[in-house]
């Protein structure tokens, strides 16, 4: 590409507060960007794609510091520029897409509100002209009610149409640099598709350069022309996108690659009689039904996966089998026996046979125990062990887990990984000595290689002791790779259920259809032809 | 719903004032006639008192006297209390708005200010200033006050109302008491507000802006302040509260004819009827302000009040 060159890093090192020193979390990356090109970043997480990203605009966040290299920004060299210069451009001349536009819209102002306020306050043009622009890069960016979105708070506006209302907000100002830090990456794959779709479309149509930072592949690929791979501060490798798809370098590079060949054996079709069955279970939050005449069954040493986009009913379903929602018809059967429905009538042997693992492990372990005591309560609440016996228990837990006791046991949940607190949440699930555990997007938030590596944690410990897993996911990868039952699930209803091999071959119900083609594939044409296939569907 | 529960708090307050007047010893009669006690006037004396009444009508008068606005006679001199009250309430009001208008608007300031320059000398010395003015009692700092700007003849260190004294005057000789009680509840509010702010920096959003080019100042006063503003509302409002009930010290040292004051004779004369009416002012006061703190903080509130 001979185009002129407008963003050029050279050697840039960053530094993060560790305790009481730095350590370089950023080291010596160099990175060339043409006008109207979309670079691509990949790795995984603490790989320092956001970190660079951000310094693309002269930009370390609180706790990071700049400590070597240089950035130009179309001749302007970002870090001797005063603090003042740098301010003129962002927003103007370098935009920024987060990747929660849930949690970085303001919750105290109109979108549209938030939108002028970059063209207004960069003097880039009027307030009445601003909302005018931005009514159009809402109709653009696809938006319903172009006219009256931007009139709502962020909180009245749903997750995708919140990111794309903030892409807008990135043109606001017709930027030459837009950085998009994981924008799909809180989405579900329906939804993911048409923001996707979006953002490309309004980068070519403005002839945007851009940086698409994301730990998924299949997403970048859609967007980029070309692909760098980090891993741990340091570049791997950087290639046009298809040469990279094609033929990847390094070692590295082509295990983020495979990290999705991951599959569980093939289980027999079950025979026995469910060791759990949901039997036309509905449920409502006050008035407001979400599950209407719901069935379906566990079996013992089987994977039921259930799918559904957010707000579909899934971990609602959930709610109802731990008994935290009690039905409002229908009954939850263990073993041949209805389960009281709510969670106060339950004995605790009861209670001890459904356990779960929660999204968030940040969130689902409480930061101010230590592991000892996150492990060894269930075994201690529900088997009653004490003393000599909790201890070997605990110890035996973490080696199941694949941590070594001796180091891990009186660690607190913030000195561990994103990947070593999912496993907490596994094994303190396992404690109770459960029949079935609930995973509950136990793989979301992570990225896929610590993903694969939980999936296969998880596989190996239902061969063991024959656990029932009821597998809650947005992510047909994930239930490709382990599930042996699928359930779809659709505004509160089944909409089809049956054997893995059976869902994912055709015919497929409409919504089933729609879900499995909206997962990316591993081929830079693969949206282009997605859209044209569905518009001429639609036509 | 929360006037409901407004409302039920005022009733359980007045029970409580009612029955801690009931347990306190002594004959009331008895109290009142002294000296010239004698068994005829002590029953006859009763009698006119309602105080021959089993406790639940007596209370069932008071309180209903109450909502009337008719809190009965003092029972030191026989005036209506409302009488006595009502130029007080008046007083006390007027202290207590004028030390919210200096103190409010200068914490806010200070807060907003130490947080934008946050660790720097500034906040440090704001930090320290308002630390050093809350940690010394009031009569200290009423004291000191007098003897810096009353004793070289500024201000009056005295407090004389009267009908005829012009709203300008009243400022002026208020302006002391006025002073001693924004030193004392500044640190309060300055304090919240800087922490609210502060607590906000992390946010998303905040990083949001600062990625769209805002300035500090502008980050600060748009995009922080108004989601700061709850626990901002609540602190303030809990102070001015303060200023109503609390000035009893003060309006003490500066002789201020307020409803502080009235109580603090009222409790040394066993005038137990004002000082059941003070207290019913001063909870309704109380709850007032914090009800109008909750609704406040709900209309501030984007998410409260638009629903999805």
């Amino acid at each position: 590409m001979d185009r002129e060159v407008l963003l050029k890093i050279e050697g840039l090192r960053i530094e993060g507060r560790a305790g009481d020193g730095w350590t370089e979390i950023v080291k010596g990356i160099d990175l060339t960007l043409h006008k109207g090109e979309v670079l691509g970043l990949i790795g995984e997480s603490g790989a320092g794609k956001s970190t660079v990203g951000l310094a693309a605009m002269g930009f370390a966040r609180d706790g990071c510091r700049i400590t070597g290299g240089s950035i130009l920004f179309d001749g302007i060299d970002l870090r001797q520029a005063p603090e003042a210069e740098r301010r003129a451009l962002r927003g103007k001349r370098i935009a920024y897409v987060a990747q929660s536009a849930a949690a970085s819209f303001n919750p105290a102002h109109k979108l549209i509100d938030q939108y002028c306020e970059t063209p207004v306050v960069h003097g880039v043009m009027a307030r009445d002209k601003a909302e005018q622009d931005a009514i159009d890069l809402y109709r653009r960016m696809q938006l319903p009610d172009p006219k009256g979105i931007g009139f709502r708070y962020p909180h009245q506006v749903s997750g995708g149409q919140l990111q794309r209302a903030m892409t807008a907000m990135a043109m606001a100002c017709r930027p030459d640099l837009i950085i998009f830090d994981e924008p799909t990456t809180a989405l579900d794959v329906t939804t993911q598709i048409e923001v996707l779709a979006a953002i490309r479309d309004i980068v070519r149509q403005f002839d945007t350069a851009a940086i698409y930072i994301t730990h998924d592949l299949a997403v970048v690929a859609q967007a980029a022309d070309r692909i760098k791979v980090l891993l741990r501060g340091d570049e791997v490798e950087e290639a046009d996108t298809r040469t990279m798809l094609d033929a990847p370098r390094e070692d590295y590079t082509k295990s983020l690659w495979a990290v999705r060949s991951f599959a569980r054996a093939e289980q027999p079709p079950a025979t026995s009689a469910p060791i759990l069955s949901v039997q036309n279970v509905s449920a409502a939050y006050g008035k407001v039904p979400v599950l209407e005449d719901v069935s379906f069954d566990i079996h013992a040493g089987r994977t039921i996966a259930v799918v559904g986009e957010s707000g579909s009913g899934k971990s609602t379903a959930a709610r109802v089998i731990t008994g935290l929602l009690p039905p409002s018809g229908g009954a939850v059967v263990f073993d041949g026996k209805p389960l009281p429905p709510a969670l106060k009538g339950r004995t605790r042997e009861q209670l001890r046979q459904v356990q779960m693992i929660y999204q968030m492990a940040d969130t689902a372990l409480n930061p101010k125990l230590r592991l000892r005591e996150l492990i060894g309560r269930p075994a201690q609440m529900y088997l009653g062990l004490t003393g000599r016996a909790l201890e070997t228990r605990i110890r035996d837990l973490l080696d199941l887990i694949e941590l070594d006791p001796d180091t891990y046991i009186d660690r607190l949940p913030g000195e561990l990984s994103g990947g070593q607190k999912q496993r907490i949440g596994i094994a303190r699930a396992l404690a109770a000595e459960p029949k079935i555990i609930i995973c509950d997007e136990v793989t979301s938030a992570l990225d896929q290689i610590v993903q694969e590596g939980i999936l296969k944690l998880l596989t190996r410990l239902q061969g063991e002791f024959g656990l029932a897993y009821m597998f809650i996911t947005h992510d047909l990868a994930t239930v490709r790779a382990i599930a042996d039952d699928v359930v779809v699930m659709q505004k509160g209803r089944v909409v089809e259920q049956g054997p893995k091999a059976q869902m994912f071959a055709p015919p497929h119900e409409p919504y089933t259809e729609l879900l499995l083609s909206s997962v990316p594939e591993m081929d830079p044409d693969w949206l282009t032809r997605l859209l044209e296939s569905r518009a001429s569907v639609s036509a | 719903m929360r006037i409901a529960l407004g409302v039920g708090l005022l009733f359980i307050v007045s029970l409580v004032i009612f029955g801690a007047t009931e347990l306190l010893p002594g004959d009331l009669a008895n109290e009142l006639l002294g000296q010239s006690a004698t068994p005829e006037t002590l029953a006859a004396l009763r009698e006119q008192l309602g105080l021959n009444d089993p406790a639940p009508v007596r209370y069932w008068n008071w309180l209903t006297g109450a909502l009337t606005g008719d809190f009965g006679v003092s029972l030191a001199n026989g005036r209506p209390i409302s009488e006595l009250i009502g130029a007080r309430l008046g007083n006390t009001v007027f202290l207590a708005l004028y030390a919210a208008a200096l103190s409010v608007p200068i914490s806010l300031i200070l807060g907003i200010l130490a947080a934008l320059w946050r660790n720097s000398i500034f906040d440090r010395m704001a930090n320290a200033g308002a630390l050093t003015a809350i940690s010394f009692p009031e009569f200290f700092v009423a004291y000191i006050l007098v003897l810096w700007l009353a004793q070289t003849g500024l201000f009056p260190s005295m407090v004389r109302i009267n009908p005829t004294t012009t709203f300008g005057d009243r400022v002026y000789m208020t302006f002391l008491p006025a002073l001693t009680l924004m030193l004392v509840v500044t640190a309060h509010m300055m304090r919240m507000t800087r922490a609210a702010i502060i607590n906000l920096m992390a946010s998303p959003y905040i990083e949001m802006a600062r990625l769209k080019g805002m300035s500090p100042l502008r980050i600060v006063l748009r995009h922080a302040l108004p989601n700061a503003l709850a626990p901002i509302i609540n602190v303030i409002a809990l102070n001015l509260a303060y200023l109503i009930t609390g000035v009893v010290v003060v309006e003490v040292v500066f002789v201020y004819p307020g409803l502080g004051q009235l109580m603090v004779d009222a409790v040394s004369n066993r005038d137990i009827a004002v000082v059941q009416a003070v207290a019913l002012i001063f909870a309704a006061a109380y709850v007032a302000l914090n009800l109008l703190a909750d609704v406040l903080s709900t209309i501030t509130n984007p998410r409260l009040m638009h629903r999805r």
